[in-house]
């Protein structure tokens, strides 16, 4: 089949087709800008929320409990949930789809495995591709389950309308809480298996953590909550539930959902762009002219930066 | 050879026994070689693991079973994978492992089952079998 049959076939709401073009966007670069372009006209009308922390916290046990209330409500589900490639081997074990089994039956869910493939910031290199897809499928909500994250993957901001950080207790002093990076994406906090040890600890550190900023909060008009759970026992899921849907009302009562899909769509072209210059600039760099060039900064005749921009001038002529 | 690392494979437990040790031990060893390994877990459907290939347009399944209902669960999936349009060994292949008799992995050999692989079987084989059986499958060829 074409690609072009390929995304008839997804707008009719063929799974097969759906779970093709993932493949094809994932394997090869070409098939994904042509996808994008046939895909991109038709997306737009899916909720994406993101789940991300740290490895272990109940992730992907929280989102099963999460694709239930979704369904409840009547709500198709597309599921992308990442794990990481293995940089030594290139392979990879995904594991995250084990939690959530129950719903692979259910023709109202569409739950993909992706592998990081090189990729550092929390998601595959293919994540936005394989969102669209899902969209433009037909899901309502669109769950992407990061990989175990640390402090600094956050690209998960590029892809979610609502980002979900799932904290569990004790992994740390209140200090962790005041670091920069992870801490400063989510617009709910989640903490898991709330029924450990340093529960209570750790909602005071987070709170203390969130009122430090009050000033932000107070001029942005949301003011993230923190929802204790516990995935297994069902504790606190509904209120996550209802608290991903109030800062959906939030965002788009304010107008910060267009935002915020406007900042994504220049972060994404930003994205795309950088990775192609930086491929026409190693490409340029290899070429057998560059040898001057090189030699040039190598003996002293030229400084890095001038030939840098004698590069950037050659190659984005277009 | 096609490239490991672009070949999904879904490592399944059908049927209602627990022991997932050597389920566990093959989605290493496939994860270890540079395949991409999606493991569903014990106590899974027909229904369930044909909707996990769909899903995840897996082109290989390996499904181990100790339960002794091999001659049940693993004609359903084939049969379900052909009812949803795939067919085996063009479209997916499927290999089994566990505790099956010499004349009932036979006989799903006849079934469509690319490879019946007992207990013992050292790894290296099983990973060769499925660099050997995935440039069979269609979407392989065309590429």
């Amino acid at each position: 089949m074409s690609l072009e049959e390929l995304v008839e076939a997804l707008l009719r709401g063929d799974k097969k087709a759906a779970a093709r073009l993932i493949t094809l966007a994932e394997n090869d670069e070409e098939k994904a800008k042509e996808i994008a372009r046939l895909v991109h006209p038709h997306t737009g009308k899916a909720y994406v929320v993101g789940i991300t922390g740290p490895p272990g916290a109940g992730k992907s046990t929280l989102l099963d409990k999460l694709i239930k209330l979704a369904r409840d409500e009547g709500k198709t589900v597309g599921v992308i949930a990442i794990d990481p490639t293995s940089p030594f081997t290139g392979g990879a074990l995904l594991g995250d789809r084990l939690r959530m089994q129950r719903h692979s039956t259910d023709p109202g869910v569409f739950i993909r495995s992706m592998a990081t493939r090189g990729s550092l910031g929390g998601l595959a290199k293919a994540t936005n591709d394989a969102v669209r897809i899902l969209d433009a499928y037909g899901c309502d909500v669109i769950f992407v389950e990061t990989v175990g994250v640390g402090q600094t993957e956050v690209d998960i901001v590029k892809t979610a309308d609502t980002v979900v950080l799932v904290n569990v207790p004790g992994l740390g002093d209140e200090v962790q809480a005041l670091k920069a990076g992870l801490m400063e994406i989510a617009d709910i906090f989640a903490i898991n298996k709330a029924d450990r040890e340093g529960t209570e600890m750790l909602y005071l550190e987070l709170k203390m953590a969130i009122e430090f900023e009050r000033d932000k909060w107070r001029k942005l008009g949301w003011e993230p909550p923190i929802v204790e759970t516990v995935a297994f026992t069902l504790k606190g899921v509904r209120p996550l539930w209802e608290a991903i849907k109030r800062h959906r009302e939030f965002l788009e009562r304010s107008g910060k959902l267009a935002e915020r899909r406007k900042e994504r769509a220049r972060e994404e072209i930003k994205t795309i762009v950088a990775g192609e210059v930086a491929r026409k600039v190693e490409e340029r760099l290899r070429e057998k002219n560059a040898e001057e060039l090189i030699n040039a900064v190598v003996e002293r005749r030229l400084d890095p930066y001038s030939a840098a921009e004698r590069v950037m001038g050659e190659t984005l002529k277009i | 050879m096609v490239e490991r690392s672009k070949v999904r494979v879904v490592i399944a437990k059908p049927g209602l026994d627990g022991h997932d040790r050597g389920a566990k031990v093959v989605a290493r060893a496939l994860k270890e070689a540079g395949y991409e390994v999606i493991y569903t877990g014990i106590r899974q459907t027909p229904e369930q693991i044909v909707e996990t290939v769909i899903q995840e347009d897996a082109p290989v399944l390996g499904v181990s079973i100790l339960s002794g209902a091999h001659m049940v669960l693993i004609p359903k999936i084939l049969k379900l994978l052909e009812e949803r349009g795939l067919k085996i060994n063009e479209d997916v292949v499927v290999f089994a492992g566990g505790i099956i008799p010499p004349d009932d992995a036979e006989e799903l050999k006849k079934m469509g089952v690319a490879e019946v692989f007992g207990p013992g079987t050292p790894l290296k084989k099983t990973i060769e079998f499925v660099d050997r059986a995935v440039e069979n499958l269609k979407r392989f060829k065309e590429a």
